[in-house]
């Protein structure tokens, strides 16, 4: 169907993006290379920087004694919950100072303070509050990601080309209207940006819980194996994590890929 | 012929931290069904003002505004604000959806406009994959797909390259007059005006009001770009010119 020349320009592109994943590859084995000769010959001290045997090793002991898929399970419901009410409270907040403009204006220093606030420093008293459990965990995340939602979406909204406002008016669109029809849709692409920036720091906000709280968790494996000293723990935990964020960046993305139309 | 809108002393003040702007004032005019009327004027001196206060998108200071029974009105910008998530046929469709009138009757109305304009292969596409020209067009049709009597125009063509300017112009001008609408366009394009109305209203600086009309009686009148051969064009281009006293 296609021209030689178009097949050879597809092939190239294929082979350009193999060689790419190839070269990826190569640097991650020679990191794991590297980080385990260096360690076997004790260059660097194996009790303080792990080896990725050592590593593995650890991963199949807690798989064996039953708590890694615990421990990533919890992290990962934590994350999930914190993040699916940050982002629909969030953009339900923006919303409803969109609609009363008024609203924004009283609220908007009170949200700059809570937003430039580093939420950690609220973590002693969420603890009073809900608890050492669950829910302060929870509520901790829920605060890092419910600010920074509303004050993206609210700029989103905001950034919504003046033109199609008027053109939505001149057509005697009603707010609601305006709102479901115009807003919405515009934003969308500042939805899903907001998502992946949400997605990291509920993370950041869960593992910051499991640090001050939990008795199980990711996070909780890191500070225990920090604690007893053990670094294989501390440094398995830390790759389990980086997987987990992964996933889970990589799962917002591909909701976008689905989501956004022609653009 | 009826009277479609009589404007009186239409005055429009906006008001800002900066101070009070004085836009329009003293603004009258009486516009008859089926005419095409262009307003032309300095830069800033109040005509986007006039349009939108005539569709309701601000509100006037003071004066009447006496508007036919019934009268529906379009407005085109000179964006044409096409919604990129939308395909060309949705948006078209965004005024009947807005006004809750998706009927099976006017869904079909608008895919002929989209056919008899030449944009029927592209229905399902996105905005983004049409050339300016098209998009206006397409914005064209969306105004009109609520059956507006009144068009408001201001500065339609102002975002084209002088060639599609010219042939865009015509195309929707003989959309126009094809469909029996009554036009109201603002631009800066004196020849255009000229070209385009039957009468074109000179505006004098801010607070705008009207310094002259100038009913166009061309020999031979056609459509825009056949208009401008006329022989009578040169001398109205001269008039006008003259009226705006652009200072640079
Ligand atoms: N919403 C507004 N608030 C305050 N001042 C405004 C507003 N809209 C317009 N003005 C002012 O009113 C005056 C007239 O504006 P308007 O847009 O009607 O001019 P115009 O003739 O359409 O100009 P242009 O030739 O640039 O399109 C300008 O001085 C402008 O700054
Ligand atoms: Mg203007």
């Amino acid at each position: 169907m296609y021209s030689e020349e178009h097949k050879l320009y597809l092939k190239k592109q294929i082979i350009y993006k193999w060689i790419i994943i190839g070269i990826q590859l190569f640097f991650i084995l020679l990191f794991l290379f590297l980080w385990q000769i260096l360690s076997e010959k004790e260059i660097i001290n194996p009790f303080i920087f792990s080896s990725p045997k050592r590593v593995l090793e650890t991963i199949v002991k807690l798989h064996k004694n039953q708590t890694l898929y615990n421990h990533i399970g919890i992290t990962v419901y934590e994350t999930l919950i914190s993040f699916g009410i940050g982002t629909i409270l969030g953009y339900f907040i923006a919303s409803i100072l969109w609609w009363w403009r008024s609203l924004y204006d009283i609220f908007d220093p009170f949200l700059t303070v809570l937003n430039s606030l580093p939420k950690v420093a609220l973590g002693p008293i969420i603890i009073i509050w809900a608890g050492a459990g669950i829910n302060s965990i929870i509520l901790m995340a829920l605060f890092i990601s419910v600010i920074i939602t509303i004050i993206h979406i609210y700029q989103g909204f905001k950034e919504v080309d003046l033109i199609k406002i008027r053109l939505m008016k001149s057509l005697g669109a009603s707010k609601f209207q305006l709102y479901s029809k115009l807003m919405i849709p515009a934003t969308f692409p500042n939805f899903i940006s907001t998502l992946k920036v949400n997605i990291s720091l509920t993370l950041i906000g869960v593992i910051m819980g499991e640090f001050l709280v939990s008795k199980e968790g990711i996070g909780y494996l890191i500070m225990y194996g920090s604690q007893v000293f053990n670094l294989n723990l501390v440094i398995t935990g830390i790759f389990l994590l980086g997987i987990v964020a992964a996933i889970m960046y990589y799962f917002v993305c591909f909701i976008e890929k689905r989501l956004i139309k022609n653009d | 012929m009826k009277l479609l809108l009589s404007i009186h002393n239409l005055k429009k003040n906006y008001h800002t931290k900066q101070g009070e702007i004085k836009a329009v004032e003293h603004f009258s005019y009486d516009m008859k069904e089926g005419e095409f009327v262009s307003i032309v004027g300095p830069s800033g001196c109040g005509k986007s003002t006039i349009l939108s206060i005539l569709c309701g998108l601000d509100k006037k200071s003071s004066g009447k505004i006496i508007k036919r029974e019934n009268l529906k009105i379009g407005y085109m910008l000179q964006q044409d604000g096409l919604f990129p998530w939308r395909t060309i046929l949705e948006n078209c469709y965004i005024g009947l959806e807005l006004q809750n009138d998706l009927t099976n009757e006017n869904k079909e109305y608008v895919k002929s406009l989209l056919e008899t304009y030449g944009l029927k292969e592209f229905m399902n596409a996105y905005p983004s994959s049409l050339s300016g020209g098209m998009r206006q067009r397409v914005a064209l049709i969306r105004t009109l797909a609520t059956k507006p009597d009144l068009l408001l125009l201001d500065e339609p063509f102002s975002a084209l390259d002088a060639h599609t300017r010219l042939v865009v112009c015509d195309d929707v001008w003989n959309i126009i007059k094809k469909e029996h609408k009554s036009a109201i366009m603002v631009t800066h394009d004196v020849e255009e005006a000229i070209s385009c109305s039957d009468q074109v209203i000179v505006l004098t600086e801010r607070p705008a009001s009207i310094k002259q009309i100038y009913p166009i009686q061309l020999t031979d009148k056609t459509s825009p770009i056949h208009n401008r051969s006329c022989k009578e064009f040169s001398s109205y281009y001269n008039q006008i010119w003259k009226d705006i006293d652009f200072h640079v």
